[in-house]
C-alpha cells in the first residue's frame, strides 16, 4: 500500500490514543475549519501547583491528518506544564509523526490551536490571563499564523500570502485583510473562509472583509 | 492482507475487459498504419477500415450516422470540443449559454474559461434530487441564448436529468443542446434518433473499454469550430494521428454491453443501498431513488468524514471516492453535493460507490459489513456525533 501517509500517521490513524472527553475537565476548547469542515475537542486537566497537563482527551471529525495530529498531540502534551504545552507546534507534531503531506497541513494545525486554545480556557478560568486582550493586528497575524497556505503548507503569514491588514478603531472593529490570490483561484475560497472564521469569534470584531488582488 | 480487492469505483474509471484488448491487439501489432495512408499503401486501407467500422458501431449505438462521430481522446475533449467549438462557430448570434451546476468539471471549466472571456453564462440550480428545473430552463433562454449543455446523468449522485424534455425545450427555441453521457452512455438508452440532440459527450473507459479514447457526435450541419488544429482528420474537426486501437476498443465495449447486465449491476446497486440505509444509522442517499444511473449509489454518513472512510475502506481492500473536501486536491467539497442543496458537513461524509461488470452480490455484503463497523469506530471519536446523542 503506497498511500501518502508515514507509517506512524496511519498507526495514530487506525488507533488514536487518549479518544474521549474528559469530565468537568480544567480546560475544554473546540477548534474547526468549516473550510474543510474538520474539528478537533480537546479537555484537559491540569495540576493546580505544578501546573502540568495531568490528563487529555481528544475527539475528531475529520480526515487521517486530523485523527493522527490529535492522538499525537494528546500524547506530546501529557506530563507537560502548560507553558512548555503553549510551546508544541504543528512543525513539532509533524515531525512526530513523520511528517505529513503539505496541502493536509490546515486540517492538523486544528489540533495544535485546540490545545492551545484548551490552555488558555484554563489560565482563563483561573485568572491566569487577564482581561482579553482587544485585537490589533498583532492578535490578527497570531491568529492568522493559523490558516495554512494550501499551495505550500506553511502559514499565510510565512508566506506573505496577506498583504495588507487594516483594522478600525473602537468597540466594533471591522478587519480588512488582503490577500495575494486571485478570487478565481482554486483556493480562494477556503482561504477566505478560514480567515473570517479565525477573526469573526473575537468579542471586539464586528466585521470581517477578505480582498483578492485583481 | 490478501484479500481480493473490491473496486467499487468504476465511475471514476474501470479495469479493461479482456476481450476488448484482444479486439485492440491487431492495430497495435498488424494493423498499425495511419488511417490518413490509405491512398499510400495497403495497410493504410486496413487501418481506415478498422476505423471507420468502430466509428459505425458506435454511431449505430447512439442512434447517429457514421459522418456525425468525430472520436477525441476522451469526454473531457468531447465537451471542451461541444461547448468551446460552438460558441466559436456562433459567436456573431449570441453570446449566452446556459449549463448546470452539477454538471462535470469539462463542461463547468469550459463554460468558466469563457465566461472570463466575454461570454455570459446560466448556472442552472438543482433540486434536492439533483433534477433542473425545467420552468427555470425556459425563463433562463434568452435571445442571446446559442447553447444549452446539460448533462444526462451525474457522476456523482446518478441522477438522471429529462434529456426529453430539454430537446424538445432547446429545439423549441431553436437553440443547440449538448448533453454529457459520460456517465449513461451504454447503461441507459440514448438515440438521437429518437430524442434530437445536437451534440453528445461519451468516453470508453467507464464501460470497461481502453482510456484516451472518447467520442463526440455532432449532428449533421450543427454550427461547430474545429478546436484542436493540425492534419485533416476525423472529418477535419479533431487533428492528431487517429487511436485506432483504441476506437476498436470502444466500439468493442459498447458490444459487450448488454441489458442483463445493466440489471445485474442495478440488484447489486440496489441491495447496497437498501442494506446500508437498514443498518447504519444517520445515513442518507444523496440523488434521485429511481431516475438514476444503475451502477451509482451515493450515501452520506452523517458525523464522519469522507477520507477518514475511504482510508480505513482501503485498508480493508475496498475502493470507493468520497466528496469530501479533505479528499480532493483543491480542497472544494463536492460542487455536486453543495448543489443540490448539502453543506459541508453532507458533502463531507459522501461516499459514492460505482458498480461494474466485474463486481458480484457477495461484494455487496462484504462491504455493508466493513463500513458498518468503520463508521460505528470513526463516530465513537467523533465530537459532533455525542452532540446530536444529547440533543
Amino acid at each position: 500500500m503506497r498511500l501518502p501517509y508515514s507509517e506512524k500517521v496511519l498507526d495514530h490513524f487506525k488507533n488514536p490514543r487518549n479518544v474521549g472527553e474528559l469530565e468537568d475537565p480544567d480546560g475544554k476548547a473546540v477548534e474547526g475549519s468549516p473550510a474543510c469542515g474538520d474539528m478537533v475537542q480537546l479537555t484537559i486537566n491540569v495540576d493546580e501547583k505544578t501546573k502540568k497537563i495531568t490528563d487529555i482527551k481528544f475527539k475528531s471529525y475529520g480526515c487521517a491528518s486530523n485523527i493522527a495530529t490529535g492522538s499525537i498531540i494528546t500524547e506530546i502534551a501529557k506530563g507537560r506544564t502548560i507553558d512548555e504545552a503553549k510551546k508544541i507546534s504543528w512543525k513539532t507534531a509533524s515531525e512526530e509523526l513523520g511528517g505529513l503531506p503539505a496541502v493536509k497541513a490546515h486540517c492538523s494545525v486544528l489540533a495544535v490551536s485546540s490545545l492551545r486554545e484548551a490552555i488558555r480556557n484554563y489560565e482563563e478560568k483561573h485568572g491566569i490571563v487577564k482581561d482579553p486582550e482587544p485585537t490589533s493586528e498583532k492578535v490578527v497575524k497570531r491568529r492568522l499564523s493559523h490558516v495554512m497556505n494550501p499551495l505550500t503548507g506553511l502559514d499565510v503569514i510565512r508566506t506573505n500570502l496577506i498583504t495588507d491588514i487594516k483594522i478600525t478603531n473602537g468597540e466594533k472593529k471591522t478587519i480588512e485583510i488582503s490577500v495575494d490570490l486571485t478570487e478565481d483561484h482554486q483556493f480562494a475560497n477556503n482561504v477566505k473562509e478560514e480567515i473570517k472564521e479565525k477573526l469573526e469569534y473575537r468579542h471586539d470584531v464586528e466585521k470581517v472583509i477578505v480582498r483578492f488582488k485583481e | 492482507m490478501n484479500k481480493k480487492l473490491i473496486y467499487l469505483d468504476n465511475s471514476a474509471s474501470s479495469r479493461l475487459d479482456e476481450r476488448v484488448l484482444e479486439a485492440m491487439k491487431p492495430y497495435f501489432f498488424d494493423t498499425y498504419a495511419v488511417a490518413t495512408s490509405e491512398f499510400a499503401y495497403t495497410l493504410g486501407i486496413l487501418s481506415r477500415e478498422g476505423l471507420d467500422e468502430a466509428r459505425e458501431k458506435i454511431a449505430t449505438k447512439l442512434g447517429g450516422t457514421t459522418e456525425e462521430l468525430v472520436f477525441t481522446s476522451g469526454s473531457t475533449e468531447s465537451s471542451n470540443l461541444a461547448i468551446k467549438g460552438v460558441v466559436k462557430a456562433k459567436q456573431k448570434e449570441g453570446n449566452h449559454i446556459i449549463v448546470s451546476k452539477i454538471d462535470d468539471f469539462p463542461v463547468l471549466n469550459s463554460a468558466r474559461f469563457l465566461e472570463r472571456e466575454g461570454l455570459k453564462i446560466t448556472y442552472l440550480d438543482v433540486e434536492k434530487d439533483g433534477l433542473i428545473d425545467l420552468e427555470q430552463l425556459k425563463e433562463a433562454i434568452n435571445k442571446d441564448t446559442i447553447l444549452v449543455s446539460i448533462q444526462h446523468a451525474n457522476q456523482e449522485i446518478g441522477t438522471i436529468q429529462d434529456i426529453k424534455a430539454i430537446s424538445e425545450i432547446s429545439q423549441d427555441k431553436k437553440i443547440l443542446f449538448h448533453s454529457d453521457a459520460t456517465h449513461s452512455f451504454m447503461r441507459l438508452p440514448i438515440n438521437v434518433s429518437k430524442i434530437p440532440i445536437d451534440l453528445v459527450t461519451i468516453s470508453a473507459h467507464t464501460i470497461h473499454g481502453p482510456r484516451g479514447i472518447g467520442a463526440l457526435y455532432i449532428k449533421k450541419d450543427t454550427p461547430i469550430k474545429k478546436h484542436i488544429d493540425g492534419g485533416f482528420q476525423e472529418n477535419n474537426m479533431r487533428a492528431g494521428v487517429e487511436n485506432i486501437p483504441g476506437a476498436v476498443g470502444f466500439a468493442k465495449a459498447t458490444e459487450l454491453v448488454t441489458e442483463e447486465e445493466n440489471d445485474y449491476i442495478k440488484n447489486m446497486r440496489d441491495r447496497l443501498i437498501e442494506k446500508i440505509l437498514k443498518e447504519v444509522p444517520a445515513t442518507d442517499l444523496n440523488g434521485h431513488r429511481s431516475k438514476r444511473t444503475p451502477q451509482n449509489a451515493n450515501i452520506t454518513f452523517h458525523y464522519v468524514e469522507g477520507e477518514s472512510i475511504t482510508l480505513h475502506l482501503d485498508m480493508n481492500g475496498i475502493a470507493v471516492s468520497t466528496g469530501s473536501a479533505c479528499f480532493s486536491r483543491s480542497l472544494e467539497a463536492s460542487h455536486v453535493i453543495l448543489g443540490i442543496g448539502g453543506d459541508h458537513e453532507q458533502a463531507h461524509g459522501s461516499v459514492r460507490f460505482t458498480f461494474g461488470r466485474f463486481n458480484d452480490m457477495n461484494e455487496v455484503d462484504s462491504v455493508v459489513n466493513v463500513i458498518s463497523d468503520v463508521v460505528k469506530r470513526l463516530r465513537e471519536i467523533s465530537p459532533l456525533y455525542k452532540k446530536d446523542k444529547e440533543q
